[in-house]
């Protein structure tokens, strides 16, 4: 008795297009980058995959596949482990209207046997499964995109109002390493807007309460603190190791400091800071856009420029603009959207407006333009606390 | 032309604490000097003595850095919003 089930097969198999494993080879080879969808279970898919393929598992597939696939003429093809659900996929996308789907005959295990390459995934722990799901969701992060950030390495400047929330939010997106600059300790009056301290933890150093804040947030998070004050002699090794930077120093001096760093190691700067009820946020990103030293050559004198501990800010006021240091942060990291750079983001919180300026880099400016004197060998001897100046060009140069 | 002038909060002691300002001027040069004869001395803060713009301030214009455009010749038309931002460090 022929089985229902292998007349249907039969008949699907002829209503389709098939190609074999030499044909989508030749295709990856040839930079089209075509779309290759993986229909099989999550626990086929971690053994390896065609490089490059979408993963819908077969029974999310109509759900799935017009949110990653929008283009009903793009050339899809549909792989299994063995080329028979590929098939019944293959068909399932030609009733949704995809006009060019081919199912790849032999599937993974043809394309194995053949030797050509796969990838084979980060293993998610059933826990990490669950807790990035959200993020899994989004096209734009994604397993892969998840898998970055938990490479990634973001160094805080200053554990305080703007390294709280953006801290805060890094942990809980995955970010694997955090590292943190600060020395102080744990104040009271620290409490109204840095999130990250609590009050049985006041008097401790502030890079050990975030350590505690941040492991019980995101145990996947590698909390590295740097317990001193950052230096002209020892920021270029401190951030060295880090892809980018989220800047809440508190002080000009600092400010001047991981600008003229992060430009000689090439290192983008996510930039915050904040008075009263306005916040601005930009993004430095060398080769790119301005440095710190375009928008301002020199620092203001201190009349002009008081302190938070001086002045005064709106608790929630860091919240909002560490929040939005950590999205650009995050934005880097993947490699998507639009960061800040060349722009900054000014908000008034008492008139709720932002306002976008737009910013270009000096052709002239002391620390990246070509006739910058600065140099990795010669920023250790520039004393920041004295001035912020970097040294002209001599007459003899 | 009217043109609104934008006060950063650590200049607002010189205008009564206000946040914005309406004066009548063609030039950013011409704004500054109107907003200073209203408040006087807050040009000082802005402006070097020789005039040119000190370079812990940047002044835009409709969201364009004046640097970027004619300087402190910068026209202005009916309207136009000048914004004065200053290098800002608080983090903490």
């Amino acid at each position: 008795m022929v089985k229902l089930y292998d007349r249907l097969f039969q008949d699907i198999k002829r209503s389709i297009r098939e190609v074999d494993v030499n044909a989508l080879y030749q295709e990856l080879r040839s930079g089209r980058r075509p779309v290759i969808v993986d229909v099989r279970e999550r626990e086929e898919w971690e053994q390896g995959y065609v490089p490059g393929a979408l993963f819908i598992p077969r029974g999310y597939l109509e759900m799935q596949i017009e949110d990653k696939v929008p283009d009903k003429d793009t050339p899809v093809y549909v792989y299994c482990a063995g080329g028979v659900r590929s098939a019944f996929a293959a068909k399932t996308l030609e009733e949704m209207g995809y006009r060019n789907v081919y199912s790849v005959a032999g599937g993974f295990s043809a394309w194995k046997h053949a030797g050509y390459p796969f990838v084979t995934p980060r293993q998610w722990t059933r826990e990490q499964l669950q807790r990035y799901s959200r993020h899994f969701l989004i096209p734009e992060v994604g397993e892969e995109g998840q898998a970055k950030l938990l490479d990634s390495r973001v160094l805080l400047i200053g554990a305080g109002g703007l390294g709280s929330p953006a801290g805060l939010y890094l942990a809980a997106a995955g970010v694997g390493t955090i590292g943190i600059v600060d020395a102080d300790v744990v104040d009271l009056s620290n409490l109204q807007r840095q999130v990250l301290h609590t009050t049985d933890r006041v008097g401790r150093p502030k890079t050990e309460s975030a350590r505690e804040a941040l492991t019980a947030l995101n145990p996947d998070v590698k909390v590295i603190t740097h317990d001193v004050w950052l230096t002209s002699q020892s920021i270029m090794d401190v951030l060295a190791d880090y892809d980018v930077i989220v800047n809440g120093a508190d002080n000009f001096p600092t400010r001047y400091l991981v600008n003229d760093a992060a430009v000689l190691l090439g290192k983008p700067v996510v930039d915050g800071s904040i008075f009263r009820f306005d916040g601005q946020v930009t993004v430095y990103k060398p080769g790119e856009g301005p440095c710190y030293r375009c928008l301002y050559p020199e620092p203001p004198p201190a009349e002009l420029a008081p302190s938070c501990d001086q002045a005064g800010v709106l608790g929630v006021l860091p919240g909002v603009i560490g929040m939005l240091q950590a999205v650009e942060a995050i934005k880097l990291l993947l490699s998507i959207g639009e960061p800040l750079v060349g722009r900054v983001l000014l908000y008034d919180a008492l008139t709720a407006t932002f306002r976008e300026l737009h910013v270009q880099r000096d052709p002239e400016c002391a620390a990246c333009s070509p006739s910058s004197t600065l140099t990795p060998e010669n920023i250790g001897e520039i004393d920041y606390q004295q001035s912020c100046l970097l040294p002209t060009r001599s007459v003899a140069d | 032309m009217a043109v609104t002038v934008l006060i950063p909060a650590p200049l607002r002691r010189f205008t009564n604490e206000q946040a914005s300002v309406q004066v009548e001027a063609g030039t950013v040069s011409e704004a500054l000097a109107k907003l200073d004869a209203q408040f006087p001395g807050i040009r000082d803060r802005i402006c070097e003595p020789d005039g040119r713009l000190r370079r812990f301030v940047s002044v835009f214009v409709n969201g364009r850095d004046v640097r970027s455009l004619e300087g402190l010749d910068t026209p202005l038309r009916e309207g136009d919003e000048v914004g004065i931002i200053p290098a800002m460090a608080g983090g903490r």
